[in-house]
């Protein structure tokens, strides 16, 4: 980053970036002192604030060959949010060029060159929407000065049209591809000297295309990889093609934190196609993102290194997994919601609640369950790594490609610039592929295979077995309500072991990003209000899972804002919008969170004019308030993350053996501009149905530290049949605001929403997460 | 030793009758575009024609694979499949991508041997076909559309 360090380019809204360039100053150039640091700290935000930060240099995202072809550098991870179309459109649209002559080139694993590429946390295009602006309308001002130069005028006469700079008065032109070398020669201009387009002069920022709500409006523009998929040429991890190729699979421990004690690999080596078995060290825990330790068996295809496992006897020692060992799920579900009994550690709070609790009409309690989640992307976690002549190369479908490459340097005691990381396409990431534990792994394997490439691949049960779990979660709530049902005291306890004790000695405590994630940032306004966090043990892996704690955050709130409601004898909807109260913006510091999604509260306050707005659409669509049949209701919740706002309503149906259907979603969505709106109508689309997994059929069980389920079998996720009949997405229109996350915010309200729906149509209430076979009977 | 053809070439290949299809194609042929994603048959990110029928190669033994594979790198040049490729693009069905394949052969053995379908017939003959991305009510509409009728997604 070029910017003085007393200053910020502030992650400005595109209207206020644009008005500022109206104004003749180019760009939005704000000094940023954080008070609640306490005097003098210097923060910045978004991405800014992000390892490596943000780029907008034009030689290192944009090239253009003689011939006219455009490659636009993507340095985010592409894992099904599109961003590999995305956002190279944002840089063709700013550039003027045709998308038919333009092509993604994926960048490598270097912070220091791309900036931050930590894809993860739905940041993406929030940060790098406007990097890439500002380095395509650069190269477009160098075409444009080389064709000026060319014809010996000023640039004031000259303006590019798509692939092409055009003389106005004379009508000469001279494509992109005859000015690149010309171009390319030029200074490049500063960021005080570039205009950005008009939105009135963009050909696909913000522009609705695509499938809408059932109705094909227009295909264009294609999807980068869209042809390479459905033809079975797209590059995932497990597809780069090598001479030579070592295949292997490794036996890790069944407990986290046990260790090999002896093994014999014997009938190991029997196995035709079995060359070496290797035993690879752990480092105990935390386990970070170092490798849980095992016995790797190498071979000569996938197949036979699997079969070759199947033969190894080991021994594993589970003394060194200590209490990890007597991990039941059953039992420390209990012990979580007899500690949900007690006071824990206040993180916010203000009025008297035991006062308002004590003085209440009526109190209204409950105690809801989320159970341990994994990822399970389709593709199971792989990488591939070739150690020679002291550097290692790495292709691996990673979602951090930074950190991939800093953890293999430091496990292979190499400079992280003797390490290349290939970013592949991801067949989805979720956040298991931020930890690039895999490719350690396959490193570590590659050590003893020196000059030969040896791909580590995980099975399903692998992936199940030894996930970074979504944290197990109890929530404890109680309300106190007054004559007219109007909420008086809220209690909020949130018990769940926290990612921290993936890196270091377990916190027992939530940190602050992750009781921001919708917990102490809960948007009611409520008299009295005190909000806990008391300690729960990390006995597994715990990592980041789509959404992480927002999901259980707005499972409880939302569900127990629908009990309240009921409690009260009022209409949800009617109730929930009384309980934002009025519409005003919140800063996060005024209600204990620091963190805010590491952005500017100025910018991104929680703001509950938007909230509101969100809840109003999805139940004006939904029909809200319309008769319903027997066994049929329709269902709310809304959720405030990654800067966005979401609210659903799904209309269900349960027949009297308890079978539930899911006649429709509706989702509103409001994540201030829409860059590429196609794609964030796909992914809300996805977020639903993902959230009816969590919801009916998601859960990984502990019996004495072990996984309980390993495939598809025993880990439900949702299959066409639980998909909803209709499905609309509903997007709200919001240019004016900053640009909030568009991967993650869907995903939260789904299960609250559905069950709440299955209340309305059954009476029934679900505390107790995933809802299973609990309409049955 | 196993002789198979895949795609209209033959190939004799040493390997073990027990080897799963799925290893055979990817680690011993080279064709990347079938996936692994379960290995027992509970996906569908594997799945090849065998004789026109959608089988799961992951438990598939190479031995059983007698008579004609056909994998998703010859949909293009197969009438159905291009059209369901085609619908696929139109409406933007992939996300990730990585049980796109598996769809896209189970969807076209599907119209192969039902032109036709209702949505329940679709429905039903998809389940099998797990995405993680969530694209089921797309998929749903591109084999709709493909079929020559309307879809709603």
């Amino acid at each position: 980053m070029s910017a003085d360090d007393n200053l910020m380019i502030a992650n400005v809204s595109r209207r206020r970036f644009l008005m500022g360039l109206a104004g003749g100053s180019a760009l939005v150039l704000a000094a940023r002192w954080d008070v609640a640091l306490g005097g003098n700290e210097k923060a910045q935000f978004g991405a800014g604030a992000m390892p490596g930060g943000w780029v907008d240099d034009p030689t290192v995202f944009i090239h253009i060959d003689a011939d006219g072809l455009v490659t636009i550098v993507n340095n985010r991870s592409e894992m099904g949010q599109g961003i590999r179309t995305s956002l190279v459109m944002v840089g063709a649209d700013e550039l003027g060029a045709d998308w038919d002559q333009v092509r993604v080139e994926q960048a490598e694993g270097d912070h220091s060159k791309y900036g931050n590429q930590n894809t993860d946390g739905s940041r993406s295009m929030r940060h790098w929407y406007q990097p890439m602006r500002r380095a395509a309308a650069a190269a477009r001002q160098m075409l444009e000065q080389a064709a000026a130069n060319e014809w010996g005028v000023s640039t004031s006469e000259v303006q590019a049209g798509v692939h092409k700079v055009v003389h106005r008065s004379s009508g000469k032109e001279l494509g992109f591809g005859e000015l690149a070398a010309k171009a390319r020669e030029l200074e490049v201009p500063g960021r005080n000297a570039l205009v950005l387009k008009r939105d009135e002069e963009l050909r696909f920022v913000g522009k609705e295309t695509g499938l809408i709500n059932g109705e094909l409006k227009s295909a264009y523009p294609k999807a980068i990889d869209g042809e390479d998929i459905v033809t079975g040429k797209a590059i995932y991890g497990a597809d780069v093609p090598f001479e030579n190729l070592l295949y292997a699979v490794i036996a890790r421990p069944p407990v986290y934190g046990a260790i090999v004690a002896s093994f014999d690999d014997t009938e190991a080596l029997k196995v035709p196609g079995v060359e070496k078995v290797v035993k690879i060290e752990g480092t105990g825990q935390p386990a970070g993102f170092s490798p849980l330790g095992g016995i790797a068996v190498v071979a000569s295809n996938t197949w036979a290194a699997m079969e070759g496992r199947k033969a190894l006897k080991i021994d594993w020692d589970l003394e060194a997994a200590g209490d990890n060992a007597s991990y039941t799920s059953s039992a420390y579900r209990e012990s979580l919601e007899k500690a949900a009994q007690q006071p824990g550690t206040v993180v916010r709070q203000h009025g008297d609640l035991d006062k308002a609790l004590e003085n209440a009409t009526k109190r209204v309690s409950a105690t809801y369950y989320m159970p341990h989640m994994a990822q399970a992307p389709m593709e199971p976690p792989v990488a591939t790594v070739q150690i020679k002549d002291g550097k290692a190369e790495i292709w691996a479908p990673v979602q951090n490609p930074q950190a991939t490459r800093d953890t293999v340097a430091g496990r292979l005691g190499l400079a992280a610039e003797n390490v290349t990381v290939h970013v592949t396409l991801l067949g989805g990431g979720f956040g298991r592929k931020s930890k690039p534990d895999f490719a350690i792994e396959a490193a570590s394997i590659a050590e003893a295979f020196k000059g030969r490439p040896v791909r580590l691949q995980w099975s399903r049960e692998d992936d199940i077995h030894h996930a970074y779990f979504h944290a197990v979660s109890v929530d404890y709530l109680e309300a106190g309500l007054d004559d007219n049902g109007q909420a008086t005291g809220w209690l909020h306890r949130t018990l769940s072991p926290s990612i921290g004790s993936l890196f270091a000695p377990d916190p027992k405590h939530k940190g602050e990003f992750e009781l921001g994630m919708g917990f102490n940032t809960m948007p009611f306004s409520v008299p009295a209000l005190r909000l806990e966090n008391p300690p729960a043990p990390a006995h597994v892996r715990i990592g980041w899972f789509r959404s992480v704690y927002n999901l259980p955050h707005a499972w409880a709130i939302q569900s127990f804002a629908h009990e309240m409601a009921v409690a009260a004898g009022k209409d949800h909807r009617d109730y929930v919008l009384d309980l934002l109260g009025p519409d005003r913006k919140i800063h996060n510091l005024t209600v204990g969170d620091g963190w805010n999604y590491g952005e500017d509260p100025d910018l991104y306050p929680i703001d509950i004019g938007r909230m509101r707005n969100v809840v109003e659409r999805a139940t004006s669509e939904a029909g809200w308030g319309k008769s319903m049949g027997k066994g049929r209701g329709l269902g709310l919740a809304f959720h405030h993350s990654f800067v966005s706002y979401t609210a659903i309503v799904f209309d269900v149906e349960v027949d009297d053996q308890g079978e539930l259907t899911i006649h429709r979603a509706d989702i509103a969505f409001d994540c201030g501009p829409q860059a590429n709106p196609e794609r964030i109508r796909s992914q809300l689309e996805g977020a639903i149905v993902m959230g009816i997994g969590i919801a009916l059929q998601s859960e990984v069980t502990f019996e004495d530290g072990v996984a309980q389920q390993g495939n598809f079998d025993k880990y439900l996720i949702p299959r066409m049949p639980d998909a909803p009949k209709t499905l609309r997405v509903h997007l709200v229109d919001n240019p004016g605001e900053a640009m909030g996350g568009v991967g993650e915010p869907g995903l939260p309200p789904v299960a609250p929403a559905l069950c709440n729906a299955i209340y309305a149509a059954t009476g029934k209430r679900i505390r107790r997460l995933p809802v299973g076979d609990q309409l049955k009977g | 030793m196993a002789t198979l053809t895949i795609n209209g070439e033959r190939y004799e290949l040493d390997v073990p009758d027990n080897m799963p299809l799925l290893w055979v194609i990817r680690d011993v042929v080279g064709l990347k575009g079938t996936k692994f994603g379960c290995g027992m048959s509970q996906c569908g990110a594997c799945t090849v024609h065998l004789n026109g029928t959608a089988i799961r190669s992951c438990v598939t033994p190479v031995s059983a694979a007698t008579g004609e594979i056909t994998t998703i790198e010859a949909m293009a040049d197969d009438p159905v499949g291009s059209k369901v490729q085609q619908a696929w693009l139109d409406l933007g069905v992939a996300q990730c991508g990585y049980c796109q394949g598996g769809q896209i052969m189970n969807a076209t053995a599907l119209l192969k041997q039902t032109p036709n379908p209702e949505t329940a017939d679709i429905v039903d003959a998809m389940a099998g076909n797990l995405c993680r991305c969530g694209t089921y009510n797309r998929i749903l509409a591109a084999i709709e559309r493909a079929s020559g009728k309307e879809g709603e997604a």
